[in-house]
């Protein structure tokens, strides 16, 4: 299974990025291999209006099953939702430690947007 | 002849003179308050309700059964109001600028167009005016539709005037587009002077010829007036500062009835913009 | 990290001068000025601008004359009245796209039959890091005719929170947009605190209710103050009545004084100077208990 992770960086060690509409990348890390990729978000931190809907596309276009990140906005969550991605909020510092908590089971998925969204 | 009132920064007496204005006029006239954010040009002008109509967008709705999920409208829609891979597609109305492409995009047609509200345009008799007024619903965020669906009502033949909302942005050019000219509203303070010259170069941009009409003369120094001379920009009308006409405006009367001294200066705006 | 929003509903109610009040007294603030409409919170704490950033935003339809065949698909599909039509001597048609009234939809662009029609990003304006002698301060300058002031908006506020969280500083005061529609939207939502600037006039009291139900309607909690408020004392009491029945909590009163024009002029915040209604809004800011 794939879970994406937001940041701004590239690699494990990498902030978690809080944000998700304009996180500049996601690192979607496979767990049955134990490796992962990176994926550039800059269109969505271009877009005029709707980032969090175009993350959302993005996330769910990479195969991932999960979300984990700082905030989610209610139009983001509505399309992870239906495209069948859970989503976890946690203030972890980089992506590696929040990929640890996961792994002990340490986040609990989040059933509503916890931030209001942006709009634009 | 359509004239605009307009202005950089809000709160200069742009609903002011546009009312009085109106109101001034000896033969009949429309206005249409075009500020659908906070239309306040009504709260001046007691009057008949003699219309009120829903204002919409067309948004899409899909229907599920000719839907096969390719994703062609989520692609297309520059504005992310319509999200789509592989299940069927999900619509944020509240996103949506209504342009109609995801529908014409379908392969499979499966998109039509409902409409979803935006606000209401009603419209009033005030003697010898005709007052439409837009109102953006609460929690909404598309003005221009609505300011677009105000001006639909402009009758040819007749002259009109437009109380446009603050500023320089989408709103106030919906506002401005076809106007035959413009009075730019402002104060002789720091903050009037630089909301003008902002003004001033949205103006010039679209090629409409304005004036200006300073008002709360007294109040601030000389600079507005400077500029405006070295700019080659006439100053239509000055209005004095006077405790009075902010006592009678608080309480929602026109200047031209609660202190007929002024009423002087508004015909003469009207002879050099009417 | 806390973030005061101060909006207006009504513009020229005296919010930006309250705001640089603020700006002065508040303890190592962030400030944000994010009415990027018609910015002038920078006339009065005179930042020193230290970074410059373009600021993109959607696209605009550019038709290549030398491409275009003269169909006229574009004018049909367009929604927006945004394609002009030059009727040329020899009978034919030049079409082109209004940049002032496009909304980039694309729909032109997806639908010319000879694909003569460019899709470029729109440049909107730029935003700006700066040093005030009161703390760092974000601002930016949207360009003439340009949309979108939503996104500069959420950019400005993105931004003033960042750097108050990186130099460790507790408050973002943020100087807000008049009226209710998108740019306020933007400016408020998941905000901490707004306070709302009103006067005491029919469009004051008309403008405020409109307000108050769009915090309402994010669940923003909600302070109002009432400028001017000696212009007609009645209309002040009514205000506030209303404004506790619409569940915001009143923090106070600001006379009529013309102090506040000439601190103006002088590029000084109201509570720099000896004014009689600097107690006023010290009043205020106490209450709001920041």
């Amino acid at each position: 299974m794939k879970i994406a992770f937001t940041t701004s960086g590239n690699d494990l060690n990498a902030p978690l990025d809080v944000r998700f509409g304009r996180a500049p990348n996601f690192i979607v890390y496979d767990l049955d291999t134990e490796t992962f990729e990176v994926i550039d978000n800059q269109p969505s931190l271009h877009a005029a209006q709707g980032a969090g809907i175009q993350s959302a596309e993005t996330v769910a276009r990479s195969g991932a099953k999960a979300l984990v990140t700082g905030h989610c906005g209610p139009r983001a969550f509505r399309v992870l939702l239906a495209a069948g991605i859970k989503v976890y909020n946690t203030e972890a510092y980089t992506v590696g430690e929040a990929l640890a908590l996961y792994r002990a089971g340490k986040l609990t998925e989040a059933k509503t947007a916890d931030v209001e969204g942006h709009w634009f | 002849m359509i004239l605009a009132v307009a202005s950089g920064k809000g709160g200069t007496g742009k609903t002011t003179v546009a009312v009085n204005l109106a109101r001034a006029f000896d033969r009949e006239i429309q206005l249409l308050d075009c500020d659908v954010e906070e239309p306040n040009a009504q709260l001046f002008l007691r009057g008949i309700p003699l219309n009120q109509e829903i204002a919409t967008i067309p948004v899409p709705l899909v229907n599920e059964n000719l839907c096969d999920g390719c994703g062609e409208c989520g692609r297309f829609c520059e504005y992310h109001a319509i999200v789509s891979f592989g299940a069927k597609p999900l619509v944020f109305p509240d996103m949506c600028h209504g342009c109609g492409g995801c529908a014409k995009v379908c392969p499979r047609k499966a998109i039509r167009e409902i409409d979803n509200r935006l606000g209401v345009v009603e419209t009033v008799q005030a003697g010898s005016i005709t007052l439409v007024h837009g109102c953006l619903d609460v929690g909404v965020a598309m003005a221009p539709p609505l300011i677009r669906a105000v001006k639909a009502h402009l009758k040819n033949g007749l002259p009109a005037i437009l109380d446009a909302p603050p500023g320089t942005s989408c709103p106030v050019i919906t506002t401005l587009r076809g106007v035959d000219f413009v009075v730019l509203v402002t104060e002789p303070t720091p903050f009037g002077l630089h909301d003008l010259k902002l003004a001033v170069e949205m103006v010039r941009e679209l090629g409409i010829p304005f004036g200006v009409v300073v008002n709360r003369v007294g109040i601030g120094d000389e600079r507005v007036h400077e500029y405006c001379r070295e700019q080659n920009i006439t100053v239509l009308l000055e209005i004095p500062d006077d405790r009075r006409i902010a006592e009678a405006y608080s309480r929602g009367e026109l200047i031209v009835e609660a202190l007929p001294e002024y009423r002087e200066l508004f015909l003469v705006l009207i002879e050099k913009t009417l | 990290m806390k973030e005061l929003v101060i909006i207006s509903g009504k513009g020229g109610t005296g919010k930006t001068s309250v705001t640089a009040s603020f700006a002065v007294l508040a303890d190592r603030p962030v400030i944000a000025d994010c009415d990027v409409d018609a910015a002038d919170l920078h006339l009065v704490l005179l930042p020193r601008i230290k970074e410059r950033y373009e600021f993109r935003s959607g696209k605009e339809a550019v038709i290549r004359q030398e491409d275009c065949i003269g169909c006229g698909a574009c004018l049909s599909h367009c929604r927006f009245d945004a394609v002009n039509v030059n009727r040329m001597a020899a009978g034919e048609n030049q079409f082109s796209i209004d940049p002032v009234a496009c909304e980039g939809c694309g729909v032109c662009v997806r639908f010319c039959p000879a694909q003569a029609i460019d899709f470029p990003e729109r440049n909107c304006g730029e935003w700006m890091i700066s040093e005030t002698r009161y703390g760092p301060m974000v601002h930016a300058k949207l360009g003439i005719a340009a949309e979108n002031s939503g996104k500069l908006v959420t950019t400005v506020r993105r931004e003033a929170k960042r750097i108050a969280e990186a130099e460790n500083r507790s408050l973002v005061i943020v100087d807000g947009p008049p009226g209710i529609g998108c740019p306020v939207i933007a400016s408020i939502t998941g905000a901490m605190l707004v306070l709302v600037v009103t006067e005491p006039t029919v469009s004051g009291e008309h403008d405020l209710e409109r307000v108050l139900s769009l915090t309402r309607h994010f669940n923003i909690p909600t302070f109002v103050c009432i400028n001017k408020w000696d212009l007609n004392p009645q209309m002040t009491i009514r205000i506030e009545k209303k404004a506790r029945q619409a569940g915001a909590r009143v923090v106070g009163r600001i006379r009529y004084d013309r102090c506040v024009t000439s601190a103006q002029m002088q590029a000084r915040s109201v509570v720099e100077t000896d004014a009689p209604c600097v107690d006023d809004i010290r009043a205020i800011w106490k209450n709001l208990g920041l």
